[in-house]
């Protein structure tokens, strides 16, 4: 039987990409849909209907939600390049690191752009805490995952790419090459990879996006 | 070469019982460190630098964090008895989204319930029922989440279950009365060892909430 495998995602979402990227190391043939998170469709709310979110992967129809939970499903059902090490321990510590940045440092750089003029020292003083912690774990390391890019590479996206972007839109430098020499470099090394720098959106269109949000805010104060 | 394995843990956290459970489903013996919060260990602030919380399982020397990540990598490890995840990779995804679930909601809205008042406890006991309800759902007609077995949903869950009776006292509701299907398999959980031997005692963790909302002034 053919395979047949959809992703839903949204063009400006990290969380999406990072599906894509697997599913293009992967080398696996794929139909991507668009949703309209302003209106979402029939397919979305009844593949994702606990959450009603982007990314969901449709493998043969059926549904996986959570982009980790979809990289780990990509990593076991399509075995060419793997994203997870073979050994528990290690396997233990790529899931500690996705989920920490998942979990507090994608939550910490996002307030540290966007909290309001008063909160702002104290939060990039945490964003800052968080992108220290991952500059000790990644040491000589030329990624997360060794030499080739793995789970929490490809978790790091956001702060690989998105970070950056919005910075510039909200004048907030986070990822400074005095302070964190060790993930500019990896920042270098990712976006250099084919299967990162493809899987990107615009830089302008998401600069533009997050301009658009800006002005709306202000607008609304 | 005997494993070793070492359980810094603090006793109510349901947390802390998922490893339990886990480590008594494989049969493993462990050694049990019981850590005061108030006055972390330089054991625990060495062996979970990132976050210095409990549980941190410590395995020949080398620690693991995060309960979740914990039970999976005790999965991988000791293979070939009681498996909790599934074989099949579609199977594993929906454990692990509906693991992941379970610590993304129930346990913040728990916490609502022993801890605030007025609004923010009525909205948080209606969305915690909601979230229960939906587990229910996913249970079906199955005696476990796992399936004929426990498996990690049920791990992930289960836990939650000794402080139920803390949250229907102070929340003034009965979970019972809403979700008797969760109820019947948090009993049908229980009657397992690896379990009711890892679980706390409702009425204890109830004082300890009790001492916990003193603490916070909260009356």
């Amino acid at each position: 039987m053919a395979e047949e495998v959809k992703l839903i995602g949204m063009w400006g979402s990290p969380f999406s990409r990072r599906v894509e990227i697997a599913l293009k190391l992967k080398g696996v043939q794929y139909d991507y849909i668009e949703d309209d998170l302003t209106n979402k469709s029939p397919l979305l709310l009844k593949s994702n209907p606990v959450h009603k979110k982007v990314p969901v992967l449709l493998h043969n129809g059926k549904p996986i939600a959570e982009s980790l939970v979809i990289l780990e499903y990509i990593d076991e059902t399509w075995k060419a390049n793997p994203i997870l090490p073979q050994h528990p321990y290690d396997r233990a510590m790529a899931r500690f690191w996705a989920k920490y940045i998942d979990e507090k440092c994608m939550l910490a750089l996002w307030n540290a752009c966007w909290c309001e003029k008063k909160d702002r020292e104290k939060a990039v003083e945490e964003a800052k805490v968080c992108l220290k912690t991952l500059e000790n774990e990644l040491k000589d390391k030329k990624f997360f995952g060794g030499e080739s890019i793995g789970l929490v590479d490809i978790a790091a996206n956001f702060i690989g790419f998105w970070v950056g972007v919005i910075g510039e839109v909200v004048g907030v430098e986070l990822l400074t090459i005095d302070k964190f020499p060790i993930l500019c470099k990896w920042r270098d090394e990712y976006l250099g990879c084919s299967v990162i720098k493809e899987n990107l959106p615009s830089k302008e269109k998401l600069g533009a996006y997050f301009r658009t949000r800006v002005e709306s805010a202000s607008q609304s104060k | 070469m005997a494993d070793e394995i070492i359980l810094l843990d603090f006793w109510p956290s349901m947390f802390g019982m998922r490893v339990r459970v886990a480590l008594a489903e494989k049969g493993l013996k462990y050694e049990y460190k019981e850590e005061d919060l108030r006055n972390k260990s330089p054991l625990l602030l060495e062996m979970n630098p990132v976050h210095k919380k409990i549980p941190v399982l410590i395995h020949n020397g080398k620690p693991i964090c995060e309960s979740l990540i914990i039970v999976q990598y005790i999965d991988e490890v000791w293979k070939d008895k009681a498996p909790l995840l599934p074989s099949d990779p579609y199977q594993r995804a929906q454990a692990r989204f509906w693991a992941d679930y379970v610590d993304k909601k129930p346990y913040e809205l728990g916490r609502k319930i022993w801890s605030t008042k007025g609004e923010e406890q009525e909205t948080a006991k209606k969305e915690f029922i909601e979230c229960l309800k939906l587990l229910e759902g996913e249970l079906g007609e199955k005696p476990y989440f796992g399936g004929e077995k426990i498996g990690f949903v049920d791990v992930a869950l289960v836990t939650f279950s000794c402080w139920f009776h803390a949250y229907e006292s102070f929340g003034n509701f009965s979970i019972e009365a809403e979700c008797p299907k969760l109820i019947a398999w948090t009993k049908r959980c229980m009657e397992k060892e690896s379990v009711s031997s890892s679980l706390e005692d409702p009425h204890k963790v109830h004082g300890f909430v009790m001492g916990m909302r003193k603490k916070l002034g909260i009356e």
